[in-house]
């Protein structure tokens, strides 16, 4: 898409006639003609100089943004009540409510920059290009799962899209995500390395030490923090002296955004991008929220009211935003929306079907991966030949 | 030595074309075939009966030829030819460029290579050890150093949870072909902080290999072997080991990761050990020998996965084990050792296992109490006099 300059509303955008043909042959507006729409809120700096309020989208973009929003709400909101008919087992991290980064990130780059997160990753997964199919399959622990049923929730990986998983451990995925980086300055990619964690781990001792790994050595890292409040339990304002995690960089440039407003995300991640490759790290602070608790074993009610729930479901829904952006903007209508909802909780009800299907892993699988060639039983040949040997 | 200052802004890149990995020249070395009769053969396990006879020239083809090396420029002639050969290989570590290593392992490995692929880390073993993961997860082989092993304590959870278990959790996606190596062991009154031996607690993390060199020829093999191995490979040296000295081939070789060493082939008892211990169990061979005993010394090596095909070979033979080595007793490497022995071997065994390791205590200050934290050799030649009553 052309970065139109233009920096004032543009006219909404008629492409067909008016709705008295049926819904299937007027379809929703797909156009690829420049839409500049302001962002909620002005971005917050940090030793840095912010961008602009006015992001440059298209009708077709804002339509991609409902619809996948709209996949991954409707996949996380099934993923709970697999679990609570306990398909699913163990932790479940759900992401609803924070789509809009997952999508808005995904829009600003590529597929050959890498994005590393901790365990909130259904999502994540799904923005990197990952099947429905594979996701709930591996939720469920079967064979056809992203990572043959041997990660769980927690460890979903995409390689061939980049996209590094997938951990459970708070925090140590930064410095992994500072190594993704430094790899990718080591062969002159040209690419970056977008490392998400939570306001719980942006108190991690080892986030600060890879931002100084990355600021010393110009990593093209972006440090995305998904402030959602609640480090499980505990809100920001208790676990942390200085809950300005943009700020938290101290020589490191930050940026704070409003995690719910996807247009929002994708011109800090843009811009973070270009930035990252010019002058090294920068910090994200993405303010978002999670309607459901930490985890399915948290009914997400005790520290926080449902007031509080329900007023930002009322007033900042990211999905509810962009979809008043698609009505006032003429680009879809109330009903075609409604009607792409229902075609998609059919999809992801097909998904969940055909994942219920693939059998459990092979018994053999437990000690498959476990070392890359098997169990680490070859030796290599000076000229790396490998050679299989067997134990007595 | 550079300034904080003119470190930070130089990071040149490596003449060797670091970003060009797709243009990785052929490897020149010596086939596999004329690598036979080299000590620690570099054939498979299958080949016994080869590798009985290489083991019997090996010790008088290896002193033809070859240059003398300490143990620390063999470990750092196996790091530098892996380097030439991909410009993947990259070392992180603290003060492993300018400084050239705390034991000179990477001694101008930074004036060769550049800044970038020979990295001084600040302080921070757990971030760059992850740093480590991550940059193996994306493609480059790093070879991690902590300058003590004991350091490494503070990387524990990216060495266990993402280094061992990343390749299983992401379904095969992701090979992590890291080697985390570092000085260990008891040393010279350097105190219990700096004196631990961490194979104990890195060998329940199902995932990661684990080696323990000994001599330069191993060292250097151990050292090539790892940087290829797709697998995470923890190389284990000793504090007190590198100033060893001795002569190893000009030709390229490696050594098998997953191989046991013949050190003295013998009749009456295994001992079977690694690392620095090796040097205490030979001295009392000697002893051993004039007393009339065949001790057949094994040194282990390969601390996971055991080499069990070799060391289950020797037990057939001499039906009695000692084992002899630096953990502490408490879940230490001759723990599981005797452990699977017993597992697989019960049936050759003549006398009980035993199993002599350093003391369950923090290694003391003082000269004495160090010494008999650590197994002498007249320990181990009471040990051996009792099994093979």
């Amino acid at each position: 898409m052309a970065a139109a300059v233009v920096l004032r509303r543009l006219r909404p955008h008629r492409l067909v006639a008016p709705a008295l043909t049926t819904t299937t042959t007027r379809g929703v507006s797909d156009s690829t003609d420049p839409l500049t729409i302001e962002t909620s809120i002005p971005y917050k700096s940090h030793i840095v100089d912010p961008p602009s309020r006015e992001v440059t989208t298209t009708p077709h973009e804002l339509l991609t943004f409902f619809r996948d929003m709209s996949v991954m709400r409707r996949a996380e909101i099934a993923a709970d009540s697999l679990y609570k008919s306990k398909l699913i087992r163990g932790f479940c991290h759900l992401y609803d409510g924070q789509e809009a980064v997952a999508v808005g990130m995904e829009a600003a780059i590529t597929r050959s920059d890498a994005i590393i997160t901790a365990y909130r990753d259904h999502c994540t997964y799904l923005a990197r290009g990952g099947d429905l199919v594979a996701a709930f399959a591996e939720l469920m622990g079967r064979r056809d799962g992203c990572s043959r049923g041997k990660g769980g929730s927690m460890h979903f990986y995409k390689k061939d899209a980049n996209f590094y998983g997938g951990h459970g451990i708070v925090g140590a995925q930064v410095p992994l995500g500072c190594g993704l980086a430094f790899a990718q300055r080591y062969r002159k990619e040209g690419t970056v390395t977008f490392d998400l964690y939570g306001d719980g781990a942006a108190n991690q001792g080892q986030l600060f030490e890879a931002l100084n790994m990355a600021a010393l050595w110009k990593l093209p890292v972006i440090l995305v923090c998904e402030n959602n409040h609640y480090g499980m339990g505990t809100a920001e304002w208790r676990a942390s002296k200085s809950p300005a995690y943009y700020k938290r960089g101290d020589y490191v440039p930050g940026l704070k955004v409003d995690g719910m407003d996807v247009l929002a995300v994708k011109q800090a991640c843009k811009f973070a991008k270009e930035h990252a490759l010019e002058n090294g790290p920068i910090i994200l602070e993405m303010d978002t929220y999670r309607y459901h608790g930490h985890s399915m074993s948290d009914p997400g009610s005790t520290y926080r009211t449902r007031d509080e729930i329900a007023g930002i479901r009322q007033e900042r829904d990211p999905i509810e935003r962009v979809r008043k952006l698609l009505v006032t903007h003429d680009l879809a209508t109330m009903q075609e929306l409604k009607d792409m909802e229902k075609e998609i909780r059919k999809q992801v009800d097909t998904a969940i079907a055909k994942a219920k299907e693939s059998p459990m892993p092979d018994p053999s699988e437990l000690f498959t991966n476990v070392y890359a060639n098997d169990c680490g039983l070859e030796s290599f040949g000076v000229d790396r030949k490998v050679v299989r040997t067997v134990l007595p | 030595m550079a300034t904080a200052a003119s470190a930070a802004s130089s990071l040149q890149y490596a003449p060797h074309g670091v970003g060009a990995a797709s243009t990785k020249k052929p490897r020149s070395v010596v086939p596999a075939a004329t690598a036979r009769g080299r000590r620690g053969s570099v054939r498979a396990r299958g080949g016994m009966a080869a590798r009985a006879a290489a083991n019997a020239e090996a010790e008088a083809e290896s002193k033809s030829g070859g240059h003398e090396v300490l143990l620390f420029e063999a470990l750092r002639e196996g790091l530098m030819e892996e380097m030439k050969e991909d410009p993947t290989v990259c070392v992180f570590g603290e003060d492993v460029g300018h400084y050239g290593g705390s034991y000179k392992v990477t001694k101008g490995l930074a004036e060769m290579f550049g800044d970038l692929r020979v990295l001084d880390t600040p302080i921070a073993e757990n971030s760059f050890t992850g740093m480590g993961v991550g940059a193996a997860m994306k493609g480059l082989r790093p070879v991690v150093e902590g300058m003590n092993m004991g350091f490494l304590l503070l990387a524990y959870n990216q060495i266990s949870n993402n280094c061992g278990m990343l390749h299983y959790t992401s379904g095969g996606q992701y090979k992590i072909p890291i080697v985390i190596r570092g000085p260990g062991g008891v040393g010279r009154q350097l105190g219990a902080e700096h004196s631990q031996r961490l194979e104990s607690y890195f060998q329940s993390i199902p995932g990661l290999q684990m080696v323990a060199c000994s001599t330069p020829y191993n060292a250097k093999g151990l050292m090539k072997a790892a940087i290829r191995s797709e697998n995470p490979v923890v190389l284990f040296e000793h504090v007190l080991l590198y100033n060893l000295k001795e002569k190893i081939p000009d030709e390229e070789y490696i050594c098998c990761l997953e191989e046991a060493e013949m050190v003295r082939p013998g009749e009456h008892v295994t001992i079977l050990t690694y690392s620095r211990m090796r040097y205490h169990v030979m001295q009392a061979a000697k002893t051993l020998v004039n007393k009339g005993y065949d001790p057949e010394v094994i040194d282990i090596r390969s601390l996971k996965p055991f080499d069990l095909h070799t060391i289950g070979n020797s037990i057939k033979k001499t039906h009695r084990v000692l084992i002899v080595e630096e953990c502490m007793r408490t879940g230490g490497i001759g723990a599981s050792l005797r452990s699977a022995i017993i597992d697989n071997f019960w049936d050759y065994l003549d006398a009980p296992i035993m199993c002599l390791s350093s003391q369950d205590v923090p290694t003391p200050y003082a000269a004495t109490l160090e010494d008999a934290t650590v197994v002498q050799p007249a320990q181990i030649v009471a040990a051996v006099e009792q099994i093979c009553q």
